[in-house]
C-alpha cells in the first residue's frame, strides 16, 4: 500500500512518481543551484517557474490541459557536441530494393506481405512533361527504428528515424537534377506509446508534383514502398518560363524562384505530430550556380559543410521515471518541452574557427516558438546583430542586418555570423522569446541570459581563411518575382475554434476526401488568412501552405518585443519589409490579426493541403484540402 | 515500501545524494525500467475507475472498455443541446457505416460530463431516442471519477471560465487500438463517412474498410 502526504491510498505508479519529483526537488535544493544555474539547466522556464508549476512533480498531464508543461530529469548542458547529419548516398538504380521504379503505382501484391508493393496511387506527372524516368539520381532511405542518447545523462531512447538517425541524413540537391527517392516503411508495430507505422514523407517547401508531395493521406504501410520523384526545378518550367527551343525542360524555370533550405518529414495525417516528435525529420538542401556550397563561386556563401552548418530545433518531455522520451498524447492545445534538442541532442556544443559561417535553423516543433539571439553571458547588455539571408527556403534579395531572428514551428532562416568578434569567447544562441502554453508564445521577449540557452558556441578553432561574401557589402541574391499583377480570385480564411474546441476553417472541419475549392493552373491568388474568432486573444498559428509560396502582402508578422512596438518589422496593415520581403511558405497568423498572401500557381496538378504547423493543431485538423486543376474555381470563402 | 508519510517523506531525504549529484552523470539505475507502450499509455490515460454504463452494469474503465480492444471515446451530456446533438448523430451514422464490427472489433464510449443528472435511466433514455445499436456505452459514474477521467483523456481547457462550462465541452472524439498503443482524436463535427475512415486505420486489419 502507497499514501500520499495527506494519508490518501495512492497507485504505485502515482508513488513512484512524487517520489521521482521529490527528489528532483531536494536536489536543487541540495545544490544550492543559482537562478542562472537553473536557466542554463533548462529548469527554469521563461515565466520564471519551475519547470513545472506544482514544482517539479511528475508531468503534468492534469495540468488543466492544454499548458503542456513538463519535468525532464535534469541534464547537464553543453557535454555532447552538436551532431552534424550525414549526407544521404545516392545508389544505383538496380540497387533499389524491391521491384524496378515505375511511372505508375506499383498496386502489384507482394506475396511477402499481401498488400501492394507501393503505397502510391498516381502517376508520376514528370515524366510526360520530358523529364527522365528513371531520374538521373536515386536514393533509398528506410523508414526504421533507432537508438540514440539525446544526453550522456539519460537513457538510451528509441526513435523513428530515416535511416533509424534523428534528424534524418541530409540530402543534397541540384537544380536540374531530378532525383528519385524511395521510402520503405520498416518501422516496428511496438512503439513505445506513441507513433503510427503507418507514414507519407512530406519534402517541405518543394516544388513538388502532387504525388510526390507526402499528401497527409497519402500514407503507405509496413512492409511497403512509396516512389517519390523529386525535379529539383525552378517554379514556371511548365508555365510562363518554359525552357528555351532545344533546352531541357530540366534547366527551364524562373530562376528567381530558387530554392536553398527545404526539410523533410512525416506528415501522417492525425498522426504527423506523434511521428515527427519520434524523429521522422531531416534537411533537404537545393545547390544551383549561384548558391553553390563553394564560397569561392557564385554568390560565395560559406561552404558546405565545413562552414554551412545546419541546426533543427526540437522541444522534448521525458519522464521523470523512466528519462524516455514522452509525448503528451491527449493534449490538443500544444505541446511544450522542457529540453531543447539541438540536432537530437540537449543543449550541444559547437566549436568554430574565428571567421563567418552560414547557419541554417529550422524550427522543428512541435509547438513552440522561438526567438533567436546570440548571448555572451559575460555581457549581456551587448546587442549581438547578424546577418538573416534567407526566409524559409528562400534567400532574401539581400542579406539584413537583425538582432534577432524569430521562427514559428517549420519556418526556416539562413543566416551569416561572423565569429572573428568573439574569438576566443563562449558565447551562447538563446530563445528569449516567452511561451507558457501550446497556444503561442506571450509576445514578451526576457533579458539576455534568462532564456533558453540552446546551443554554446566555443570560439577557439584557429585563424582560417574566409572567402565568403561579407554581408555588410550588400550583395544581391535574387530579385522577387513581381506582385503587381491581378488575382483571378482572392479567398478569404479564418482559422478558428469551435465553441466545444474543434479547430474549423471558415467554420467547416477537414476531410482529406473534400476538395474545399479548386485552383485554376497557371494563375494568381490573393488569400486572405485571418486568425479571429472564438478564444481569439490565445493562438498563434504558422500556417502552411503546401507547393506554391507565397510573397506577403500586407500583415507580415514582425519580431515580438519593443516595448509598444510588440511587432516590430511589420504589423497589422504593413506591407513586407526587411526579412519578411521575400517568398515564404509558412507565415506566423498573429492574434486577432490577418494577413494578405500572394501566389502564382503552376506547373503541376493535383491534390495539397493548407494546414497549421502547430502539428498539434495540424493532427486535430486544422487543415484543408484544396486541388491544382485546369479549370479552377472563384470560391471566395471556400 | 511502507505507509509514506510525512515522516517518512524526511527520512527519505536523508538518503538523497550529495549536491554534486545533481550535475555529475547520473546512474542509469536510477531511471526505472521502460514501460511498454501499453503499460505507458495505461498509467497516463486510463484510470480504472468504476463507471455505470446506461444499462446499469458496472464497468471498470481499464480492465472492462479499454484493455485489448479497439475503441472510440467521447463526452457528452444528455441535456446538451449545442454540439453533442451532431456529434452523437454522427456517431449513430458511424456506427452504421462500421455495421458488425462495431461490438465485435470496435466500441464506442460515450461519458458524461453531467454525471449529477445523467443517471443510467437518463442516458438509456438518451440512448434508445438515438437509435444507438450494441458495442456503445453510455457511461456515468461518482463525479470525481468523471473530473479525473475528463482529465486524463484531455477535455479539460486551460480558460477556468471555458472549462468551467459544460457547454463548452470538447467534440473532439478520442481512437484509439490498446494492444498496439495507436491513439489520436478527430472531429466529432466532421463528416461521419470520414470519421469512420479515419478510425477504420486503427482497427484490426481484417476488419478494415479499406485496404
Amino acid at each position: 500500500m502507497y499514501y500520499d502526504v495527506h494519508g490518501n491510498k495512492i497507485s504505485k505508479s502515482q508513488w513512484k512518481k512524487m517520489y521521482a519529483a521529490f527528489k528532483n526537488r531536494q536536489e536543487i535544493i541540495r545544490a544550492g543551484l543559482s537562478r542562472r544555474d537553473l536557466f542554463k539547466m533548462g529548469l527554469l522556464t521563461s515565466a520564471g517557474y519551475l519547470a513545472a508549476k506544482e514544482g517539479l512533480s511528475a508531468w503534468a498531464y492534469g495540468d488543466r490541459g492544454g499548458s503542456g508543461q513538463c519535468a525532464s530529469p535534469t541534464t547537464t548542458p553543453f557535454t555532447m557536441q552538436l551532431p552534424i547529419m550525414p549526407q544521404k548516398q545516392p545508389i544505383s538504380v538496380g540497387n533499389l530494393t524491391g521491384p524496378a521504379p515505375q511511372i505508375n503505382p506499383n498496386t502489384a501484391i507482394n506475396p511477402a506481405t499481401g498488400i501492394a508493393f507501393e503505397g502510391r496511387t498516381r502517376p508520376h506527372q514528370a515524366p510526360a512533361l520530358g523529364f527522365p524516368f528513371p531520374p538521373p539520381v536515386v536514393y533509398q532511405v528506410s523508414q526504421q527504428a533507432g537508438t540514440v542518447f539525446m544526453s550522456s545523462q539519460l537513457p538510451q531512447q528509441t526513435i523513428w528515424g530515416f535511416d533509424g538517425i534523428s534528424p534524418g541524413p541530409t540530402y543534397v540537391a541540384n537544380y536540374g537534377t531530378p532525383i528519385l527517392v524511395r521510402n520503405i516503411n520498416n518501422l516496428p508495430s511496438s512503439n513505445g506509446g506513441f507513433g503510427n507505422p503507418s507514414v507519407t514523407t512530406h519534402l517541405h517547401n518543394g516544388h513538388t508534383p502532387s504525388e510526390s508531395d507526402g499528401f497527409p493521406c497519402d500514407f503507405f504501410a509496413q512492409g511497403q514502398y512509396y516512389d517519390h520523384y523529386y525535379p529539383n526545378v525552378l517554379a514556371g518550367f511548365n508555365s510562363d518560363h518554359k525552357p528555351a527551343p532545344g533546352q531541357p525542360i530540366t534547366t527551364a524555370g524562373d530562376i528567381n524562384e530558387a530554392m536553398s533550405t527545404l526539410w523533410y518529414h512525416d506528415h501522417r495525417v492525425d498522426f504527423t505530430s506523434q511521428n515527427v516528435y519520434k524523429g521522422l525529420e531531416g534537411f533537404y538542401f537545393l545547390f544551383n550556380q549561384f548558391d553553390t556550397g563553394n564560397e569561392g563561386t557564385g554568390f560565395h556563401l560559406p561552404t558546405y559543410p565545413d562552414f554551412d552548418i545546419p541546426m533543427m530545433f526540437a522541444d522534448r518531455c521525458f519522464d521523470p521515471t523512466t528519462g524516455l522520451l514522452a509525448f503528451d498524447l491527449f493534449n490538443l492545445d500544444g505541446i511544450l518541452g522542457d529540453k531543447f534538442l539541438v540536432n537530437g541532442v540537449i543543449q550541444p556544443v559547437l566549436h568554430v574557427h574565428p571567421r563567418r559561417y552560414r547557419f541554417r535553423w529550422l524550427n522543428s516543433g512541435p509547438s513552440r516558438f522561438y526567438q533567436f539571439y546570440i548571448t555572451d553571458l559575460n555581457n549581456t547588455g551587448a546587442n549581438n546583430q547578424f546577418w538573416q539571408i534567407s526566409n524559409d527556403g528562400n534567400l532574401l534579395p539581400t542579406p539584413v542586418q537583425v538582432p534577432a531572428v524569430q521562427l514559428g514551428v517549420a519556418e526556416r532562416a539562413d543566416v551569416i555570423i561572423d565569429f572573428s568578434q568573439f574569438a576566443g569567447k563562449t558565447i551562447y544562441l538563446e530563445n528569449r522569446l516567452e511561451q507558457t502554453n501550446g497556444r503561442g508564445p506571450t509576445g514578451n521577449v526576457l533579458n539576455a541570459g534568462q532564456g533558453n540557452l540552446l546551443l554554446q558556441i566555443v570560439v577557439d578553432l584557429p585563424v582560417v581563411n574566409d572567402f565568403s561574401v561579407n554581408p555588410a557589402t550588400g550583395p544581391t541574391f535574387y530579385a522577387l518575382p513581381s506582385t503587381n499583377v491581378a488575382p483571378r480570385v482572392t479567398r478569404n480564411f479564418n482559422f478558428n475554434v469551435t465553441r466545444d474546441g474543434q479547430w474549423v476553417i471558415n467554420d467547416q472541419f477537414m476531410d482529406c476526401n473534400t476538395v474545399r475549392f479548386m485552383v485554376q493552373q497557371n494563375s494568381v491568388e490573393n488569400w486572405v488568412l485571418q486568425n479571429n474568432g472564438f478564444n481569439f486573444p490565445q493562438w498563434t498559428h504558422p500556417i502552411h501552405i503546401h507547393f506554391e509560396e507565397h510573397q506577403i502582402l500586407s500583415g507580415a508578422p514582425g519580431l515580438a518585443g519593443g516595448g509598444d512596438r510588440r511587432y516590430f518589422y511589420g504589423g497589422n496593415s504593413s506591407p513586407s519589409t526587411g526579412v519578411n520581403a521575400t517568398r515564404k511558405d509558412v507565415v506566423r497568423v498573429l492574434p486577432r490579426q490577418s494577413v494578405t498572401l500572394f501566389f502564382r500557381f503552376r506547373d503541376w496538378l493535383g491534390r495539397y493541403p493548407m494546414h497549421c504547423h502547430n502539428v498539434v493543431h495540424e493532427d486535430h485538423a486544422m487543415m484543408l484540402r484544396w486541388d491544382l486543376a485546369t479549370t479552377g474555381d472563384t470560391n471566395q470563402n471556400p | 515500501m511502507a505507509i509514506m508519510t510525512r515522516r517518512g517523506w524526511l527520512t527519505a531525504s536523508a538518503v538523497l545524494p550529495a549536491a554534486g549529484a545533481l550535475v555529475a552523470f547520473r546512474s542509469k539505475a536510477e531511471f526505472s525500467a521502460p514501460l511498454s507502450g501499453r503499460e505507458v499509455m495505461r498509467e497516463r490515460y486510463f484510470p480504472n475507475v468504476v463507471l455505470t454504463t446506461h444499462e446499469g452494469k458496472a464497468v471498470r474503465f481499464y480492465d472492462d472498455l479499454i484493455k485489448d480492444k479497439a475503441v472510440v471515446i467521447n463526452m457528452m451530456f444528455a441535456a446538451c443541446n449545442d454540439a453533442c446533438p451532431l456529434v452523437t448523430a454522427n456517431l449513430v451514422r458511424v456506427q452504421e457505416l462500421l455495421g458488425e464490427r462495431v461490438g465485435r472489433d470496435l466500441f464506442i464510449y460515450s461519458i458524461t460530463v453531467d454525471p449529477e443528472h445523467d443517471t443510467p435511466a437518463n442516458l438509456n433514455d438518451y440512448a434508445k431516442s438515438y437509435g444507438v445499436g450494441p458495442g456503445w456505452l453510455f457511461l456515468t459514474g461518482k463525479p470525481d471519477d468523471i473530473e479525473l477521467l475528463r482529465e486524463k483523456l484531455g477535455y479539460v481547457d486551460p480558460n477556468p471560465e471555458v472549462d468551467a462550462d459544460k457547454t463548452q465541452h470538447s467534440g473532439m472524439l478520442r481512437y484509439g487500438n490498446e494492444p498496439l498503443s495507436l491513439w489520436s482524436s478527430c472531429q466529432g463535427g466532421a463528416n461521419p463517412e470520414w470519421i469512420a475512415e479515419s478510425i477504420s486505420w486503427v482497427l484490426p486489419k481484417a476488419s478494415r474498410s479499406t485496404g
